[in-house]
């Protein structure tokens, strides 16, 4: 049947869709071990002298650790609203709990610039001005819409008869929130927490309005791109990044896929009222 | 008035601390961060700048310049064009591979979703630098090009240019747009379809009548988080845009930067967000009238 011809075309198409999404960010890596100062072809050379410049400079250090402690609070923060906003929303039957969910899941349809420049000046008229702590309230804003979205998908996979079940037995809503629902959703929790980290380590334009004099790792890179010199050294250091993000990402993507699938075989012979809420991130559920 | 605590359905017990704690973090956050930091910028966009953090008076004047100098139509109508540009390329491509991983992917779509999303995660930065290492006139390309013998001279023709920034701004938000129009699709019921070719739809027909019409809510949603954040775009037009790519985004970080008039910025910044208001609405008005056929 020319379905099957139709379905064969586009196994082509996703292939060659594939490569393209892959092969220019793959580039930085290929180059990145190349005897050259230059990206061009044709290869020089195989060398480690790139990653050799990464190892005891200081202000690549500096930034490293601030991207790293910047990052942890913020997906901490980020994670706890997440959690909150979700839960409140789905569970806690108030319109203020649902347009604070419904607020949190703004920052998608705000340009990065304008973000940054927003908080830029809330933190100068707060007092403590472009911080790394501004930093961290940024991020939170960024990563926000993630863990809200991340941990909504979550809750509302499990049967609400689990919930209720708790609340009759006597459990308070502490207690259910605590020792039932929280347990219920931990691989969940763990992939919002790695998501927002991501978001929060590769973010470069709200960091860009927020630094003060410490900047984080995608600053730092920003910075060093005026420097043709400093082309290999980014490559080297971007190499590092990407296979980080790719580990963490990968390991976010499996624990959230678990924890989605881990609920429907089970309840295979309840009656399916969650059948559409699929594992995916569904950024607009109008 | 707690007499009949047992006996009321769960959802009405709910403890008032318990509430509080839980509706404190999010609604500092949304309130605060969000919504007070945005209301900033709209009363910053009618003070006059004297320097100060929140500037003096009340004043139109910011508003009268962004609509009477030519250069911000200039700068708008390119960020639009450009932005608009990224969009139909980014939804015309994804859709195919939405429609593939849907209907055609089989064992092979957990695998699929997975290579498709991963990117999502990565640095904006570093694949927006990886384009500029792609198209510079030393670069990758034109050295490829030279050595299969496309050509003998390195051209200046691809970095640098508005189409450089729309070729990257595809490539940086694809991935954005593959999910909801895979959610869209993946929600389409099964036996729509197989009722539009028992009743003897050829297979086009039924994707032009069934299937399209169906997931238009995913495509506007789609379209929608492409179009945001690649029509106040910084980063790709500085990297690989050069000037005769400026968008409005890199006029506001201009006035907050180099220009110091925070408030003339925050009077483009408004500006952006009624003009990226007036897109929801449209596409809202567009997702009433095809989502009310499902």
């Amino acid at each position: 049947m020319d379905a099957r011809g139709g379905g064969r075309w586009l196994g082509a198409y996703v292939l060659a869709y594939l490569v393209f999404l892959y092969l220019p960010v793959l580039l930085i890596p290929l180059f990145s071990f190349n005897n050259s100062i230059q990206a061009a072809f044709p290869l020089q050379g195989f060398t480690l002298e790139w990653y050799g410049t990464l190892f005891g400079n200081s202000a690549l250090s500096g930034a490293l650790a601030n991207s790293l402690v910047i990052g942890l609070i913020a997906a901490t923060g980020a994670t706890l609203c997440g959690i909150t906003v979700s839960y409140m929303d789905l569970y806690g039957r108030s319109p203020l709990a649902a347009t604070i969910s419904a607020i949190a899941r703004l920052p998608i349809l705000i340009p990065g610039v304008i973000v940054g420049i927003s908080l830029l000046i809330l933190v100068n008229l707060i007092g403590f001005g472009p911080s790394r702590i501004a930093i961290v309230l940024g991020h939170i804003l960024v990563a926000l819409p993630t863990t809200v979205v991340v941990m909504r998908s979550r809750f509302a996979v499990i049967p609400k008869t689990i919930r209720e079940a708790a609340l009759d037995l006597g459990a308070s809503d502490w207690t259910t929130f605590r020792r039932v629902m929280l347990p219920l959703s931990l691989p969940a929790i763990g992939s919002a927490f790695m998501l927002a980290f991501l978001t929060s380590f590769d973010e470069f334009i709200v960091a860009f309005f927020l630094a003060g004099t410490e900047p984080t790792l995608p600053l730092y890179i920003w910075s060093q791109l005026r420097f043709p010199k400093s082309l290999p050294t980014v490559m080297a250091l971007g190499t590092a990044i990407l296979a980080v993000s790719f580990v963490i990402a990968a390991f976010a993507e499996i624990l959230r896929h678990r924890g989605l699938a881990a609920q429907r075989p089970a309840h295979a012979d309840l009656p399916k009222p969650q059948q559409t809420e699929r594992g995916e991130l569904q950024w607009h559920s109008t | 008035m707690s007499t009949f605590a047992a006996t009321e359905p769960p959802q009405s017990r709910t403890s008032p601390g318990f509430r509080l704690a839980m509706l404190l973090p999010g609604a500092l956050v949304t309130f605060l961060l969000i919504l007070f930091a945005l209301g900033l910028v709209l009363f910053l966009a009618f003070r006059g700048n004297d320097g100060s953090l929140l500037g003096s008076g009340f004043t139109l004047a910011n508003f009268a310049t962004v609509l009477t100098d030519p250069l911000y139509w200039t700068v708008t109508l390119r960020s639009l064009a450009i932005a608009g540009l990224v969009t139909l390329a980014t939804v015309v491509t994804a859709y195919p591979v939405a429609y593939y991983l849907a209907f055609h992917a089989g064992r092979r779509r957990g695998l699929l979703l997975f290579l498709v999303t991963l990117p999502f995660w990565t640095s904006y930065l570093l694949r927006v630098f990886a384009w500029k290492i792609v198209l510079a006139y030393n670069g990758v390309l034109n050295s490829a090009l030279i050595e299969s013998g496309v050509w003998s001279e390195p051209t200046l023709a691809f970095l640098n240019t508005p189409a450089a920034v729309v070729v990257t701004l595809a490539h940086a938000y694809a991935p954005f747009a593959i999910l909801p129009i895979y959610v869209a699709l993946d929600t389409i019921p099964k036996s729509l379809l197989e009722a539009a070719s028992d009743l003897g739809a050829r297979p086009f027909t039924s994707f032009r009548r069934v299937v399209l019409p169906n997931s238009m809510p995913g495509v506007l949603a789609a379209a929608l988080v492409v179009f945001v954040p690649t029509v106040g775009d910084y980063v790709t037009p500085a990297l690989v845009g050069g000037p005769a790519s400026t968008m409005i985004g890199t006029l506001i970080q201009a006035e907050f930067g180099k220009a110091n008039d925070w408030p003339f910025g925050a009077a483009l910044s408004v500006a952006v967000m009624l003009v990226i208001l007036a897109v929801v609405l449209v596409v809202r008005f567009a997702d009433r009238r095809f989502g009310s056929r499902t």
